[in-house]
């Protein structure tokens, strides 16, 4: 039967293609040091601002040329793509968590519970978000766990209130009336009942929040405010590519490929696990 | 004792705005008997099987009167003493096949999880059980149903699964609330003559909730009507339908189409009748506020 509806769902290119790039970067990520071509940090004056391999003037070994003080664009990525993928599993994770837990509280348990819940997600939304983040790696200090529980602190918000409005919608519904019926308890029926029907709106969440995390974590970066080392960034080389634009244009334009395409595929591939994941859609 | 297995007496609910949607509604339902719940849409049926099963909405309060399951007075109970009774003692057969079942959940889990955590009965225990109900609901399959998860099954199958988890534990009363007015015309017939047969083989009490007078007559012994929240005529099915005492009763049924003449329009219920019944409820309430402030 399984097989069946496999059949049936069809192979989506949407999954594959935001799956495959995901695998791609991540495992560059993890074993950045195996596959990078060069050390990222590695500066030397002869061979700045080489050109993309395409183009005359090009070395072999610097495929995406070099930057400003001759440091190997494509091993810089790949070693940028370390900080961003820690800072998305963790931020995103501990948002999630954090947003996923209490609005289901607030959705299941109604009443005054909801109401204070919800009243202290709409004045953390008010805040705007960009600021917020540069606000609170202000007060908390640079450094990557302070990046990343930034951005769990902002964007708790998010997972809250969809899973509120999910866990609303199934709480009304007749199956938690009959667990009820049933002897089941309410921590019971939160759990085993509602909990399961909106897994598939936390992980499609999850995903997009990764995405999110990758774009903050580069614009503090840009800003200067990140990770205080100088291991390279996406968001950093991005801010240094901004500087030699005319000369090299490439050094702006890959990161920010890339950055792109990573944010995408979260969000797609966070879609289309979401259609996966639902009995009745699937 | 041999108790009375459904004892509600003179009870009264309230909306927060005050307004009243069961007036003491009082009713009795002997072991094994099938009591047919009729009345117009909003007479409060719905309300008063919930309150049997200790689901009222929580806007709703009740104001008055008790609800006896077996003897045993539920108001009196602590919550959790009253919830373990009623899960063992009753059970839904609801409206909306498709919403009762958990969408991410399959058949087979649902159906056995209640056996094992309200029983406390083995895995094995359970699922012996619910192949046998299944069997007593013409399930041919179960293999594939257990496996199932709600959606991939007709509406038809899906309340069968209901009637077999409802029967499954043995309680001693079953609110069947309009069981079949979400199915199929086809299937209505089959899943009614099921809860009948089921019924007289396990000798459960019934409160059957329905519109359908034909229906009515069919299945039940006794027959309440309800009006505004309001008991207005209670008898004997066969001694209701022969001579309806109260105007209202006569208005349904002179409402209700026949199969002698299925083509004749729908007549709504006469005016007279329910100008009548509104001064009487209103009267009901006057004296009733008197005592209660
Ligand atoms: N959750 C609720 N909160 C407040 N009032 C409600 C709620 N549900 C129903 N009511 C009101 O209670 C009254 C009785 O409703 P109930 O659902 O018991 O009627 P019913 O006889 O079952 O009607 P139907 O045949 O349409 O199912 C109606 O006036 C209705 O508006
Ligand atoms: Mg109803």
């Amino acid at each position: 039967m399984d097989e069946g509806r496999a059949q049936r769902r069809g192979v989506s290119p949407r999954l594959w293609l935001a799956g495959g790039w995901l695998l791609l970067a991540l495992l560059a990520a993890i074993f950045a040091p195996l596959v990078a071509p060069q050390d990222p940090l590695a500066q030397d004056l002869m061979l700045e601002r080489l050109p993309p391999f395409w183009i005359d003037g090009a070395e072999p070994g610097y495929w995406l040329g070099t930057d400003s003080l001759g440091r190997d664009l494509l091993s810089r990525l790949i070693f940028g793509g370390r900080i961003a993928f820690i800072v998305a599993f963790a931020a995103a994770i501990t948002a999630c968590l954090v947003g996923s837990t209490l609005g289901l509280i607030a959705g299941y348990f109604g009443g005054w519970t909801d109401r204070i819940i919800s009243r202290v997600v709409d004045v953390w939304m008010a805040f705007p978000p960009v600021l917020f983040a540069i606000l609170l790696v202000a007060v908390l200090g640079t450094g990557l766990s302070s990046v990343i529980l930034a951005i769990a602190i902002i964007d708790w918000t998010r997972f809250c209130r969809v899973i509120r409005a999910e866990t609303m919608g199934q709480s009304r519904m007749d199956y938690v009336e009959n667990a009820r019926i049933a002897g089941y308890g309410r921590i019971g029926i939160m759990l085993r009942e509602v909990l399961p029907n909106v897994v598939p709106s936390i992980v499609a969440l999850l995903s997009l929040e990764m995405g999110i995390a990758v774009i903050v974590e580069a614009i503090l970066s840009f800003v200067n405010l990140s990770i205080s080392t100088d291991d390279p960034t996406w968001g950093g080389i991005i801010a240094e590519g901004r500087l030699s634009i005319h000369q090299a244009w490439w050094v702006l334009v890959f990161p920010l490929i890339t950055l792109i395409l990573t944010v995408l595929s979260f969000s797609q591939f966070g879609e289309a696990l979401k259609t996966r994941f639902d009995p009745v859609l699937r | 004792m041999s108790a009375i297995c459904l004892d509600i007496s003179d009870l009264s609910a309230v909306l927060p705005n005050g307004q009243r949607v069961l007036r003491s509604v009082s009713l009795a339902v002997q072991p094994g008997e099938v009591r047919a719940l009729v009345g117009e849409s909003g007479a409060g049926k719905t309300m008063i099987g919930k309150a049997v099963l200790g689901v009222l909405p929580s806007s709703v309060r009740v104001v008055e009167g008790d609800i006896r399951l077996e003897g045993e007075d539920l108001g009196k109970l602590q919550p959790k003493a009253r919830r373990t009774l009623i899960g063992a003692r009753t059970a839904l057969i609801p409206q909306d096949p498709l919403t009762a079942l958990n969408p991410s959940r399959r058949i087979g889990s649902q159906m056995t999880d209640r056996l094992v955590r309200i029983l406390g009965w083995s895995g094995e225990r359970a699922d012996t059980r619910i192949r046998q109900l299944l069997d007593e609901v013409q399930i041919r399959d179960p293999d594939r149903v257990l496996k199932s998860y709600p959606h991939e099954l007709s509406g038809g199958m899906r309340q069968r699964v209901l009637i077999a988890a409802a029967f499954a534990a043995e309680p001693r009363l079953i609110v069947a609330d309009e069981p079949t007015t979400a199915l199929d015309v086809t299937v209505q017939k089959q899943i009614l003559r099921l809860i009948v047969q089921l019924q007289r083989e396990h000798g459960t009490a019934i409160l059957f909730v329905t519109h359908d007078l034909g229906v009515v007559a069919k299945i039940s012994q006794k027959v309440s009507v309800l009006y505004a929240g309001k008991v207005v005529e209670e008898a004997e099915t066969a001694a209701l339908f022969a001579a309806p005492q109260h105007p209202y009763t006569r208005a349904l049924m002179a409402a209700t189409p026949r199969y002698t003449e299925p083509f004749a329009s729908l007549k709504p219920v006469d005016e007279a009748v329910l100008a009548g019944l509104a001064s009487e409820i209103a009267a009901a309430d006057q004296a009733w506020r008197r005592p209660h402030g």
